[in-house]
């Protein structure tokens, strides 16, 4: 039997003492509740006592399970080279893997014949090995499921304080779980940052953070044709500013703030109630769709605008077609964030500036906007960092060549594109070249988590200031 | 409290001229009528209080005299008020003139998160009363001096409004509000936010302004109405129930849903 057909046996094991254990409460709960004294009744309800048992028998023997499910392959590994001869034995650790895969691979079917027949020999022990270990789990397990519960339903009593147990436990789970999330994170970081070092061994940190030529096609074999491999990452860190900070923001300021403006100070409730969520459609739109629409309608419109007009440089991936994509994508971040801070400005505020004798556009002006500015410019800097961070676009109309240039009609590349090409298709996991990514990565990793704190460090500072 | 403890300071004076008048005021709130036909006179020369206990309407009808029901989507304003003889709702009064004429001062202190001297320029800069940085130094003083505010702020004109205790933000309001030179200047219950020592300073400015500017003053306390007031109007349940010399109200009310209220019986 499998561990996870065990895993299901100990739940039911737990369902079973559930209500077991519940009906036993019910026993201390029985007559008229309200004619007894406080001290008499029951301390805990009895699906209190019920979910005390149940996790009695259910936690242990799960923990016992996920710990065999680690050691189990192991244990049957050991076993397989056991029961090999003495001439059989592998040489290398190569062998030894071999080996151990062709006779799983039998055993579980895979495989119908296998090259070393000294693997064929081993498969009998093996499936006796593997059933007895799993028969051992499942003993195990279902002993300790049984054992915890019984060990639980001799302290029900009526003052047993089975609620605070309970309580306690999940509580216990909570926290596992947010665990889990923030050391995912941690996880994250770490492998960018030894991948990144394995990088910074080979190409220097002030190389790569200054340098101005990026071209990492590295020649593997002396006889092909191929790039120096330069890592200086100056362009792309170009590209990427002059796409997501520049032209994307040059979009998205003035009309996510002024539709904020209109949607929040103007329009009648009715308007508002159904323009805001479409303009929050906006947000939900697959970035990939964003793309194409960058890359098949923008881009090329763009690219013959520029001819017509006599612009130089103009390509069919330009810096623009990606930046004003983008621009419209990152719409309904500014704002509905420049709309919740100017909600948050007290009514007081605009009924003190239009008693005044101001009208609506001056209270905007001078009132709203400077008093909501915080908040404003927390949106934008959040939405600098999602601008930055977006791959789609950029990746499918912002082009590849790592040029320095202030030219927009001209094709400029991004860190997020370079990742992209970087670790798309059969790379080596230990040449510079892929290893580059984890450097851009990084860097791209730092950039948005700065911008992100501070960005929530105004608003918060901002929200400290009206309540 | 007792009615008679209640001392009202000054008096009629000789002549009275009319400022603003209110004939059949109703407002309704949507379906909900919460001011029922109200007319009264605002003179000149007195600080007239209106009084009453909450929801009686009382806020609702100094609103509409400077319009700020207008802010409101759901409000909606009947009958006739007129500012020196002109109607404030017909079509060729400007809501921005006429606030500008007609300034007020809220509940709870609003000053605008800018420095003392912007917040007392504002109004000034933009209505245009400045041509140039002198002149506006000269308003920004002589509306703080008339606010009794200028000792206080002068070596601080560019620290924050809202930097200032509660008392000097309601008076840093006032200045803001006369900056503009109004005619009328309306109080939402001014001192509902402060302690007894900045209440006691802005009913003194009251008194000092009282003549130079026609005052309507909103408040819960029946005491400050007698301290501040010349006249009284008694609101309740949306209608105004008397409207009187201040003296009379508190120690003559003809009225005996008056004298209930002023004698504590109710509110």
């Amino acid at each position: 039997m499998s561990l996870s057909l065990t895993a299901l046996v100990v739940a039911a094991l737990g369902v079973v003492a559930f209500f077991v254990a519940r009906a036993r409460a019910n026993v201390f709960d029985a007559g008229d509740l309200s004619t007894r004294a406080a001290g008499d009744r029951p301390h805990s309800r009895p699906v209190y006592h019920g979910a005390f048992v149940a996790l009695a028998a259910v936690i242990p023997a799960l923990l016992l399970l996920s710990a065999f499910s680690f050691v189990q392959p192991k244990l049957l590994d050991g076993g397989i080279i056991a029961s090999l001869p003495a001439a059989d034995q592998p040489k290398s650790a190569i062998d030894r893997d071999a080996i151990i895969g062709e006779v799983k691979g039998l055993a579980s079917g895979e495989l119908a014949d296998a090259f070393n027949p000294a693997s064929k020999a081993a498969v009998p022990a093996y499936k006796v090995n593997q059933s007895r270990l799993q028969l051992e789990a499942l003993a195990a397990a279902v002993l300790l499921a049984v054992g915890g519960a019984a060990w639980a339903f001799t302290r029900l009593a009526p003052q047993f304080r089975a609620r605070n147990r309970v309580e306690r436990v999940v509580m216990g789970i909570l926290i596992v779980a947010s665990l889990i999330a923030t050391l995912t994170t941690f996880g994250i970081v770490f492998s960018l940052l030894f991948e990144s070092l394995r990088f910074f061994r080979m190409v220097s940190p002030f190389e790569f953070l200054f340098g101005l030529q990026w071209s990492p096609q590295t020649a593997i074999r002396a006889d092909q044709a191929g790039g120096s491999g330069a890592f200086g990452a100056v362009p792309l860190f170009w590209g990427t500013l002059f796409i997501g900070a520049i032209i994307a923001m040059i979009v998205a300021i003035p009309l996510g703030l002024m539709s904020a403006i209109w949607l929040t100070q103007y329009a009648q409730p009715r308007v508002r109630s159904i323009l805001k969520p479409v303009l929050e459609v906006l947000a939900g739109v697959p970035t990939v769709v964003y793309g194409f629409f960058a890359a098949l309608t923008v881009a090329p419109a763009l690219r013959d605008f520029a001819f017509a007009v006599g612009i130089p440089g103009a390509s069919s991936e330009s810096a623009l077609a990606a930046g004003l994509v983008m621009g419209v994508m990152i719409i309904p971040f500014v704002s509905s964030m420049a709309d919740d801070s100017m909600a948050a400005v007290p009514q007081a505020m605009r009924d003190g500036s239009l008693a005044m004798g101001a009208t609506s556009s001056e209270t905007i002006i001078k009132v709203l906007v400077p008093a909501a500015l915080p908040g404003i410019v927390g949106g934008v800097l959040l939405a600098v960092s999602r601008a930055i961070g977006e791959t789609m676009i950029v990746v499918m109309a912002a082009g590849l060549a790592a040029n320095m240039t202030a030219n927009p009609f001209a094709s400029v590349t991004t860190v997020t594109t370079q990742i992209v090409t970087l670790l798309t298709g059969d790379q080596e996991f230990d040449s510079s070249k892929t290893l580059s990514a984890f450097a851009l990565g990084l860097v791209l990793f730092v950039v948005t988590l700065i911008l992100n704190i501070v960005a929530l460090r105004v608003v918060k500072k901002y929200r400290e200031a009206y309540e | 409290m007792d009615a008679q403890t209640v001392t009202p300071t000054g008096s009629n004076t000789g002549t009275v001229t009319t400022k603003m008048t209110a004939r059949d005021v109703s407002v309704f709130y949507g379906p909900k009528q919460a001011l029922k036909s109200v007319s009264i006179d605002v003179s000149q020369e007195n600080v007239t209080a209106f009084i009453g206990p909450s929801g009686c309407g009382k806020s609702t009808f100094l609103r509409c005299l400077n319009r700020m029901n207008d802010t409101v989507a759901s409000a909606r304003v009947e009958g006739e008020i007129k500012l020196d003889g002109t109607d404030i709702y017909k079509g060729d009064m400007d809501v921005v003139q006429l606030r500008a004429r007609v300034g007020m001062v809220f509940q709870k202190p609003n000053p605008f998160p800018k420095s003392i001297y912007d917040n007392v320029a504002y109004g000034p800069s933009i209505h245009g009363l400045a041509r140039n940085k002198a002149e506006m130094d000269g308003i920004v003083e002589g509306s703080l001096r008339r606010a009794g505010l200028w000792d206080e702020a002068k070596d601080r004109l560019h620290d924050s409004g809202t930097a200032m205790s509660g008392g000097q933000q309601q008076r840093l309001c006032i200045a803001r509000a006369i900056a503009v030179d109004p005619e009328v200047i309306l109080m939402d219950e001014p001192c509902s936010a402060l302690d007894p020592i900045a209440t006691a300073k802005i009913e003194e400015l009251i008194d000092e302004l009282r003549g130079r500017y026609a005052i309507v003053i909103v408040t819960h306390n029946m005491q400050q109405a007698a301290r501040v007031s010349q006249k009284t109007a008694f609101f309740h349940l949306g209608t105004m129930v008397e409207y009187g010399d201040t003296k009379t109200i508190f120690t003559n009310p003809t009225e005996p849903r008056t004298k209930d209220y002023i004698t504590g019986r109710y509110g």
